[in-house]
């Protein structure tokens, strides 16, 4: 690790401006900045510590629920509302990492948390996203693990998390604050596609710090999280389905639909969630959702298995969560 | 600023870079936890901080001010093992030893984890009351490598502990 000041933020405003300097990132968990930090991949000359801001909590609000930017992914996982009303977000984190790392991984930092693409962990090699204008390894090297949906020529990394994917489908709101105030902005344009400039992940300003993340009221039905991975356990997906889907009598009274490891970004086509709802469910239906979901969809050579597995992936999820098959 | 570790109160280091895991094996020369792979992919570093195992290598020590630190030194010696330790051995859950600190310590607070009904991605339904199963064992252990792959025998000693527990 390159030596580094260490600053504790008090206060929230405090972390707003001492984050704003150059050369700064904040601290949350710490398990994949640290990790990144070892690779040389980061090299802050000051890091900034936000453990110590009350952002822990998890509470009631409004008709959902709100979770502190510093709530572990544990202690989201394990909290009786989101185990009963959103047991998809529970499914997801749990899907994820491994106790050790929920235990330290927070919602904020989980949020924040970077591609594992080869290219951008290994500094000997080209990454637009590291260090713009070297160029992208993996679009003619390894990419098994890239993504097919809204890539670009200078990036085809994914985002590589869970908890995210299953907030898109709650359709989550993430609460910022900054030197400017605060600000809310749905999870689902939280992330940013990678186009020319791969380095900005997200619409964060420099300053700004995530505060929570909130929960509508439950959409109840059927909550699915559908991981495809190489390994059982302790794997990123390769692809990934969170659904929420709820029936009323014979029709899909409410579809929301996410998805990971796909894309730059939690993929959500809200083209998809229209077509299900107040639909009869059927296997014809859920060929047109997967043909919208890939239309534009592009492999590069080890990733394009991603595409026919999506595919089935989101039909299996559909099944699980309708009762019909073919 | 100080840190508890197995109940003795030390002085944090001033370089930031330290990591929880280098701060106890090289400046205190506890050398129970293990550096395995320094990216918190093994697990051989595990320790309980403020009761929950973290790896030990993605934290920053200066982090811990006022935390308290069990390592498998303050679960139990040779002269006076946990249950764990014991089964372990009875078992044979390892071969070379590498990876044992860090599987004990993640098997403590796994133990006391499902006894809280925390579910994991083996629980069928996220609302269940989690059962002591070895799919439930082997799932909660993923974060724990073992090269030597004394998995099998791994699962034997820790169901042994958690029904002699439950009993």
């Amino acid at each position: 690790m390159r030596p580094f000041d260490y600053k504790r933020a008090e206060r929230l405003e405090h972390a707003g401006q001492l984050a704003a300097a150059e050369d700064t990132l904040a601290i949350a968990g710490g398990t994949n900045l640290i990790d990144l930090m070892k690779l040389q991949v980061e090299t802050p000359a000051t890091l900034v510590d936000l453990n110590h801001l009350p952002l822990a909590g998890i509470e009631e609000h409004e008709d959902g629920l709100r979770i502190g930017a510093l709530a572990t992914n544990t202690a989201t996982a394990v909290h009786p509302r989101v185990r009963a009303d959103y047991p998809l977000l529970a499914r997801a984190i749990l899907a994820g990492a491994t106790q050790q790392l929920r235990n330290k991984a927070t919602t904020g930092g989980n949020l924040c948390q970077r591609t594992r693409c080869w290219y951008f962990t290994n500094t000997d090699q080209p990454c637009n996203k590291r260090e713009p204008g070297s160029g992208c390894g993996a679009l003619m090297g390894r990419a098994d693990l890239h993504a097919v949906l809204g890539t670009s020529e200078a990036c085809i990394a994914t985002y590589p998390g869970d908890m995210a994917v299953a907030m898109a489908a709650l359709d989550a709101t993430v609460e910022i604050a900054g030197e400017k105030g605060s600000r809310s902005v749905p999870l689902r344009e939280f992330h940013l596609l990678p186009g020319d400039t791969p380095h900005i992940e997200n619409v964060l300003e420099p300053g700004e710090i995530i505060t929570a993340v909130t929960l509508p009221t439950p959409v109840g039905g059927k909550q699915i999280y559908r991981k495809v991975r190489e390994r059982s356990s302790y794997a990123f997906a390769l692809v990934s389905v969170a659904a929420a889907l709820r029936m009323e009598g014979e029709s899909i009274a409410h579809a929301a639909l996410a998805f990971g490891g796909l894309a730059h970004k939690p993929w959500h086509d809200p083209r998809i969630d229209d077509l299900l709802t107040g639909e009869k469910p059927s296997m014809a239906l859920f060929d047109k959702a997967a043909d919208l979901l890939l239309e534009d969809a592009q492999g590069y050579g080890e990733n394009d298995a991603k595409i026919p597995l999506a595919r089935r992936a989101l039909t299996a999820t559909l099944i699980d969560a309708t009762g019909v098959s073919a | 600023m100080t840190i508890e570790i197995n109940g003795e109160s030390h002085e944090l280091p001033r370089d930031p870079r330290v990591t929880l895991l280098d701060f106890v094996r090289e400046h205190l020369k506890m050398t129970g936890a293990k550096k395995g792979c320094d990216h918190g992919q093994c697990g051989a570093c595990t320790m309980l901080v403020n009761g929950q195992r973290i790896n030990s290598c993605l934290t920053l020590a200066v982090m811990h001010d006022g935390d308290s630190v069990t390592t498998i030194e303050g679960i139990g010696s040779p002269a006076a093992m946990a249950p764990l330790q014991e089964a372990f051995v009875k078992h044979d859950g390892y071969q070379c030893g590498y990876c044992t600190p860090g599987q004990i310590c993640s098997a403590t607070a796994m133990l006391q984890e499902i006894a809280a009904g925390w579910p994991s991605d083996a629980t069928a339904d996220p609302t269940d009351t989690p059962k002591l199963t070895r799919e439930e064992v082997q799932e909660r252990m993923s974060g724990n490598l073992c090269r030597c792959g004394a998995y099998a025998n791994i699962v034997d000693a820790i169901m042994e502990v958690a029904e002699g527990e439950a009993a």
